[in-house]
């Protein structure tokens, strides 16, 4: 917020800026950054890596690009906490409801599985 | 900043910042999001409402794959493309990844630019992620064909496993190829105004009659980085899982 601030400040010379403006350097290395991202979640998958290892890195690779595009390339970095909370709060949430839907996928294929077992 | 926008989106100069900044915003019996315009607060509420839709989509896809006993089709092999060689793994996604990055880049940029009236190369910059939206469509529609017409695969069957793999893969990138695709007929339309300097000349909308200013070229740029956060999640957990 404070270079933001200042940055601000050290365009308002110029003529009707207004709004998010931010140097162009900041979306250059974001942009990189996300191809590096990108390119490592396509090597879990071309590397063949399994099991617990893949589904962190997988996640941790999709948590960060989404962080980075939200932050940056969205400006939520830059914004007052008031819009940034009522945006990204509820989504979060929706965390409960994935919860909530392993359990009943798991239970769905627990009552299949006995139910082809034993048939009736 | 301060002085540019505090007529027209609430002075944030002397307001406090951090978690007692929240307090007073929300608290302050006016409009609660301060230095936001209302068009891009706007875009924000259904930007969110639009994370539901996919969150149901990719939420009912994970129920149905975690559910079945039936083997789920591998994606890997499955999105595999030769080029002469030997198949590589999920190639045409991972390109189509790169693709949609790299629009979100040049959007950034033309936001940048038309905030500062450099509006040349703001509208090229748009035309640049408008192409490299239409190839995304482009090579999306080339995937669909290669999987309805070569593999047969159906929404209620496909000859890999798990007849739930059609329907979820159609829905979610259907879906999400439809945002691609009114993404960039928008951007072609926001590129055009900014070209012929609408947005200086106040020219009123064709549709809604109101003067637009560059606020309109970033809310283009929220709608289309969010078009390529929702391929992040598509990326991860349909064709990676």
């Amino acid at each position: 917020m404070a270079q933001a601030q200042d940055h601000h400040q050290a365009v308002a010379g110029a003529p009707h800026v207004e709004g998010q403006q931010h140097p162009i350097g900041i979306y250059f290395k974001i942009w990189g950054l996300l191809f590096v991202l990108s390119a490592f979640s396509y090597a879990v998958d071309y590397f063949h890596v399994q099991g617990y290892l893949r589904w962190t890195l997988i996640l941790i690779f999709m948590v960060a690009k989404a962080g980075l595009i939200v932050a940056v390339f969205m400006h939520m970095m830059w914004e007052r906490l008031a819009i940034v909370y009522a945006i990204l709060t509820p989504p979060v949430l929706v965390l409960i409801f994935v919860a909530m839907m392993t359990f009943e996928s798991d239970y769905t294929f627990l009552t299949r599985g006995l139910f082809f077992a034993i048939g009736e | 900043m301060a002085q540019a926008t505090a007529a027209h989106t609430g002075a944030t100069a002397d307001r406090p910042d951090g978690l007692e900044g929240f307090v007073s915003d929300w608290g302050s019996d006016q409009r609660a999001f301060k230095g936001v315009p209302w068009g891009k607060a706007m875009m924000w509420i259904f930007l969110l409402s639009d994370t539901f839709i996919f969150t149901c989509f990719l939420l009912s896809y994970m129920t149905v794959r975690m559910s079945t006993t039936v083997p789920w089709p591998n994606p890997s092999e499955i999105f595999a493309l030769s080029f002469g060689g030997e198949p590589i793994p999920l190639i045409l996604i991972a390109i189509m990844t790169f693709i949609l990055i790299s629009s979100s880049g040049t959007m950034a940029m033309a936001v940048k630019f038309g905030y500062e009236r450099n509006r040349k190369v703001s509208a090229i910059l748009m035309l640049v992620t408008a192409m490299f939206g239409a190839m995304f469509v482009g090579m999306q529609a080339f995937e669909w064909s290669k999987l309805i017409l070569e593999e047969g695969v159906r929404p209620w069957g496909n000859p890999f496993g798990a007849a739930q793999f059609g329907s979820s893969f159609f829905m979610i990138t259907g879906f999400h190829g439809f945002h691609v695709s009114v993404g960039v007929i928008f951007l072609l339309i926001t590129a055009r105004k900014v070209w012929r300097g609408d947005f200086d000349s106040a020219k009123r909308g064709f549709f809604t009659s109101r003067k637009g200013n560059y606020e309109a070229v970033e809310i283009m740029g929220l709608y289309w980085h969010f078009v390529d956060l929702v391929w992040v999640f598509i990326f991860a957990v349909f064709y990676l899982w």
